[in-house]
């Protein structure tokens, strides 16, 4: 009936309005989000949408340019853009690189 | 879609929102749905957003009007002044006329 981001009207706590700094990875994130529109490969609407299916528990644990990197990703694999197998193995090419534990 | 829906709404006609819960890109919040208020303005004809969230083109264009809903009409347990409104922007296809 209400989807996970109709929260209009629910209890909830005080709003952070304080302002705060784009990390690198979310400018990164917003202009990759630009280019695939430049190139017709998304549209707001659309990015809503897949926003709005991530599920109620992935919608509340992500930050905001989390779900976006989320749909984006869903949206790529649709479109046979991307697989899931290409993303996870650059998931695990980055994690190499960075020196982390892959999985 | 009843036949009235939408059409030709002036400033100042009341108007109700469909109270209909489609899934999808859905702009109408849910808190207004089923609820009624007054039309202010248009604000012109739009894609419509449900189809383009869809890929497709999004026609045909939808018209976008800002309506007015009382707050205490919204909210059951409002305590601010009587005549407090929410003013948002609804498309054509949720609103039919009172």
């Amino acid at each position: 009936m209400r989807g996970s981001h109709d929260l209009g009207g629910l209890p909830a706590g005080p709003v952070d309005t304080a302002p705060h700094d784009m990390t690198f990875w979310e400018k990164q994130i917003d202009a990759m989000n630009t280019l695939l529109a430049q190139k017709g490969l998304r549209r707001t609407d659309e990015n809503r949408r897949y926003v709005e299916m991530l599920g109620e528990d992935a919608y509340n644990m992500l930050s905001y340019y989390e779900r976006w990197t989320a749909a984006l990703a869903r949206q790529m694999i649709d479109k046979g853009v991307l697989t899931q197998d290409e993303i996870d193995a650059k998931v695990a090419e980055v994690r190499r690189r960075l020196g982390q534990d892959a999985g | 879609m009843p036949a009235e829906m939408g059409h030709d709404l002036r400033p100042g006609d009341r108007v109700r929102v469909r109270e209909d819960f489609p899934q999808g890109h859905i702009r109408t919040p849910v808190y207004v749905r089923g609820k009624e208020g007054v039309v202010v303005k248009t604000f012109g004809s739009f894609p419509n957003p449900e189809l383009l969230a869809l890929g497709r083109d999004g026609l045909p264009k939808k018209t976008l009007y800002e309506i007015a809903f009382k707050q205490s009409e919204l909210w059951p347990d409002y305590n601010g002044p009587e005549g407090d409104t929410l003013l948002i922007d609804i498309y054509e296809h949720w609103l039919s006329k009172v």
